[in-house]
């Protein structure tokens, strides 16, 4: 399994209440898997990636990323983590404006503290179609483009899993299914992926839908 | 992250935002110029005061008549220094270098119609060394002339210009109280000192002055060079307990004579050029401060500005170290720059300072790196906050930031 998850609860105190955002969840994702998580708004999906992203913690419960318990670690090593074992591809793309399309995919390897980092971003952007335009700033390319460079920068430490919210929300249909179809060409590849979407359409191409409700798994776990 | 690509990441978003990083940057500026300038105006003062004693020669001792002042009454005699006293203090006192006797006075030399009116200092040879007096041209008077009491004189250039204009006085006659006096050599200067002015004076011999020209028996002062500053201080007790013994001066009496420390004159000059120096340093040293919290302002905002940015470089994999040393070294660069070019800006105003004014100033390395130092630690100092709030943003609620 590449990812575990056995009764992962997370709440949060919104004034006097308490929200359980996450009320015992299990997942089980196989290596090379391409999974969409849907559900409506308040529906915990978004916690439920902040925590398999690393970028939060559980209350309590277990995850397992890779073999490794991930549930209970120091924030420096839940950002080596980030780093080495999680891609990030996120709605509004958050690229780095000031730095060209190269250097925001270099940036992941920076942070790792690995030498080669010109030759394997390059190579990333090869891979989802954009090398002749690497040395452009965000601004300079298409939303579609954008997209393609978050997608390098999530792929270019080779983690094990690659997690996508809203990756087609703020595209229009036609590129949002170019996305979709890279999406698919690196699952072909052995990549596994995760989805968080609420568009069906985006759920029909991933092999498998989990559905969230109120904080709990509700069909597809 | 390698340091190099952060110092290449802080200088982007300096050059992203160049009016306001250079506003930032302007306090420091101002401030290391302030420093610098007004520390050189400082060491300028202290240097025109180290030379204006160290013009009047080194290691230096001077004797001289009657008791030291007290409210202005000088007790002792002003006849009590011989040229007996000078003969002792030269055999018998070690460490004692040379010895030069002086006497004294005011009085017109002429030479034709030209006249001027200069002091006559009767001495012997080594009162060139001991005073550091250099020959421009001639020679000084031997041994031999000092013995016999040769009418020869050696000239101050002040005296020498007064006299002979451009013209090479050597071999030239000139009268001093109606005493006929061969010219055999003139001084070169040594420049106003402000209280006393060296080059405006005829060098004859001790015995020739006391004998032909003022007519006075005893000295006005013995000038004794220590062989080096360890021994001036020994030296120093030697010629009083001498002296005191020469004199007949029973234990528990004052001194009829005074010895003068140059050293005391160094430690006192030293001492009011370094409280100058303190107060002007420390009045630049607060406009560093307001330039540190102008920096501190500027971080704030931008920390606010890149929430976003935060929380994406977090996502990817940033510890709070990397972010906490992005934000440290662009505070640092701001300031390091404004420190490189405060430096600049202060060696021009010392420039101009002492190029409009009287006073001298030197620009001195310390003070430099002092200025570097100190600008960077500012850097430090004020940029440690913002980033340190930089560094612990948590990234959810970082990427969330609209």
């Amino acid at each position: 399994m590449m990812i575990e998850t056995r009764a992962l609860r997370k709440s949060y105190q919104l004034g006097e209440t308490t929200v359980r955002a996450l009320d015992g969840v299990d997942l089980a994702v196989r290596e090379g898997e391409m999974l969409a998580i849907t559900g409506p708004s308040g529906s915990g999906k978004s916690t439920l990636m902040h925590i398999l992203g690393c970028l939060d913690t559980p209350d309590g419960g277990e995850y397992v990323l890779a073999g490794e318990d991930v549930a209970r670690l120091r924030k420096d090593r839940l950002a080596a983590i980030r780093n080495r074992r999680i891609g990030f591809v996120f709605q509004s793309f958050n690229l780095l404006p000031r730095l060209s399309a190269l250097e925001n995919v270099e940036l992941p390897l920076l942070y790792g503290g690995r030498h080669d980092a010109k030759n394997a971003a390059a190579q990333a952007l090869e891979t989802v179609g954009l090398r002749e335009r690497m040395r452009h700033e965000p601004s300079r390319l298409s939303g579609g483009e954008r997209q393609r460079v978050a997608i390098a920068r999530a792929i270019v430490t080779h983690p094990a899993i690659i997690l996508a919210d809203e990756p087609t929300g703020n595209l229009d249909s036609r590129t949002g299914d170019e996305i979709l179809a890279l999406f698919q060409r690196l699952n072909a590849d052995g990549r596994t992926l995760i989805l968080v979407t609420h568009s069906a359409h985006v759920a029909a191409h991933c092999g498998r839908e989990v559905g969230m409700r109120d904080g709990r798994v509700v069909n597809g776990g | 992250m390698l340091l190099w690509t952060i110092i290449k990441v802080a200088l982007g978003s300096l050059l992203a935002n160049k009016m306001r990083s250079f506003l930032a940057m302007l306090g420091i500026i101002i401030g290391v110029g302030a420093v610098i300038s007004m520390l050189a105006l400082g060491a300028g003062a202290r240097h025109q005061v180290m030379n204006r004693i160290t013009a009047m020669g080194t290691n230096l001792l001077v004797v001289r008549p009657g008791g030291a002042q007290r409210r202005g009454v000088q007790s002792g005699s002003r006849e009590s220094l011989t040229l007996g006293d000078a003969e002792a203090v030269l055999q018998s006192v070690p460490d004692v270098q040379a010895l030069a006797p002086l006497v004294r006075g005011r009085a017109q030399v002429k030479y034709f119609n030209a006249n001027t009116d200069t002091t006559i200092a009767g001495t012997s040879l080594s009162y060139l060394a001991i005073r550091g007096f250099e020959l421009a041209k001639g020679r000084a008077f031997t041994s031999v002339e000092e013995d016999y009491a040769a009418r020869v004189a050696v000239l101050g250039s002040a005296v020498s210009t007064q006299l002979f204009g451009e013209r090479d006085p050597v071999g030239e006659r000139i009268r001093v109280k109606n005493v006929n006096f061969r010219v055999i050599g003139v001084l070169k200067a040594k420049g106003d000192q402000g209280w006393f002015n060296p080059d405006d004076m005829v060098m004859v011999p001790y015995l020739t002055a006391m004998r032909r020209v003022l007519g006075q028996p005893y000295l006005d002062e013995l000038d004794v060079q220590a062989q080096d500053a360890a021994t001036l201080a020994r030296v120093e007790t030697q010629i009083t307990s001498l002296l005191r013994k020469r004199h007949r001066i029973r234990a528990g009496a004052d001194d009829d004579f005074h010895v003068r420390n140059q050293a005391e004159l160094i430690e006192m000059a030293s001492t009011v050029t370094r409280t100058f120096t303190i107060l002007l340093g420390g009045i630049a040293g607060i406009s560093l401060l307001v330039g540190g919290i102008g920096i501190m302002n500027i971080m704030l905002v931008t920390v606010t500005e890149r929430t976003r940015e935060i929380g994406v470089r977090k996502a990817i994999g940033a510890r709070d170290r990397d972010v906490l040393s992005q934000f440290l070294i662009e505070s640092i660069l701001i300031s390091g720059l404004g420190g490189i070019l405060g430096i600049v800006l202060g060696f021009g105003v010392a420039g101009i300072l002492s190029g409009l004014s009287d006073y001298q100033t030197v620009v001195e390395t310390q003070s430099v790196i002092l200025a570097l130092a100190v600008s960077g630690s500012v850097g430090v100092f004020f940029g440690y906050y913002p980033a340190r709030r930089a560094a612990r943003l948590d990234p959810i609620v970082a990427l969330r930031y609209e």
